[in-house]
């Protein structure tokens, strides 16, 4: 931290907002979250670390310090305004199991998670299914379609990743405004089946 | 704003936030998520002299409006968790206003679920 940053107006969450809430933006390494978050963010999207302690194996200097070793996850988030009272958080995070901790800091209070997988690499995205499924997240998923990807049926996806019958699959090109607030919409209505 | 292709720090970077934490390691405290909405009181203008150059940089940065706890840490360049214990003591210390998050899915009425998807409509369509 070199200085106090300096924020214009629109940096602020509306003075009437009440409450927030959040969704997380997840799956495996390089499939588009942070294009997403980009995407859907009324502000530049931010970057912010976790910072995770684990028992020290081999102490070093640091760990001296404080008697542990850490680690720093980066995850990026973006915000949109849903109304006059209500602001929504959007998390991207990285799946690998081992950055349980972040999950759970992350996890806690979400509505649900959706799950951005590339058709070409279903079985990267079981790690992060794995996890999503363990900290109780409602999930749909978004298959981000890479130019020239070639359209796979559903039914084969759907069997490939394990899905329930009632899991959302949607398309998503997540450069796309509309097409990107299609997968949350998506999402949503499924969490709204969820509560009845 | 971080450029997200941005390396991670190195580890000894890290040295900084325990010592802006008096080497506090976090409790885990639940009075601050990552989406709890935070703003500097209406008075803290005038009890800001005896806190840390961290403190008052944080009050300054959400004397603006309201911001989240991971807002506030991705603008400070900080780590959420140091972001937690700073707010944490000025809260304690009464110079702080928040506003909780949501509660989660299966407990929310339906009205929350209702309002993402209205808001989604009205602004993408
Ligand atoms: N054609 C196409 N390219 C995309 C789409 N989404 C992302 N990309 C590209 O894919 C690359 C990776 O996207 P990112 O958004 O950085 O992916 P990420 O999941 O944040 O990656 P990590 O944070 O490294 O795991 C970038 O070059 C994007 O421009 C998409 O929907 N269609
Ligand atoms: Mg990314």
């Amino acid at each position: 931290m070199d200085s106090r940053p300096v924020l214009d107006d629109g940096a602020y969450v509306r003075s009437a907002v009440q409450t927030a809430a959040k969704i997380l933006v997840v799956g495996h390494f390089a499939v588009g979250k942070t294009t997403f978050i980009g995407t859907m963010s009324e502000i530049p999207p931010l970057r912010t670390e976790e910072t995770m302690t684990q028992a020290a194996a081999g102490v070093d200097d640091l760990g001296d310090v404080r008697g542990k070793t850490t680690t720093t996850v980066a995850m990026d988030f973006g915000r949109l305004t849903i109304n006059d009272r209500l602001v929504l958080y959007l998390f991207g995070t990285p799946g690998q199991q081992r950055f349980v901790q972040v999950w759970e800091d992350m996890s806690r209070g979400a509505l649900g998670a959706l799950i951005l997988v590339d058709p070409e690499r279903l079985e990267e995205s079981f790690p992060v299914m794995d996890l999503v499924e363990q900290y109780g997240l409602p999930y749909a998923i978004a298959v981000n379609r890479f130019d020239g990807t070639p359209d796979r049926p559903d039914e084969e996806l759907r069997e490939a990743l394990d899905l329930l019958p009632e899991t959302p699959v949607v398309t998503c090109d997540a450069r796309d405004p509309k097409s990107s607030a299609h997968s949350l919409m998506v999402l949503i209505r499924y969490l709204q089946t969820r509560i009845s | 704003m971080i450029d997200p292709g941005e390396q991670e720090p190195e580890a000894a970077e890290l040295v900084r936030p325990y010592v802006i934490t008096d080497g506090r390691v976090l409790p885990e405290d639940d009075r601050f998520s990552l989406i709890t909405l935070v703003t500097a009181s209406a008075d803290h203008e005038q009890r800001m002299a005896r806190l840390s150059p961290e403190k008052r940089a944080v009050l300054e940065l959400c004397g603006g409006g309201y911001l989240s706890v991971a807002e506030i840490a991705g603008h400070m360049r900080l780590p959420v968790g140091v972001v937690k214990i700073l707010l944490s003591d000025l809260a304690d210390g009464g110079y702080l206003v928040t506003r909780a998050p949501a509660p989660r899915a299966t407990l929310v009425d339906r009205q929350l679920l209702q309002e993402v998807l209205d808001g989604l409509q009205a602004r993408f369509g």
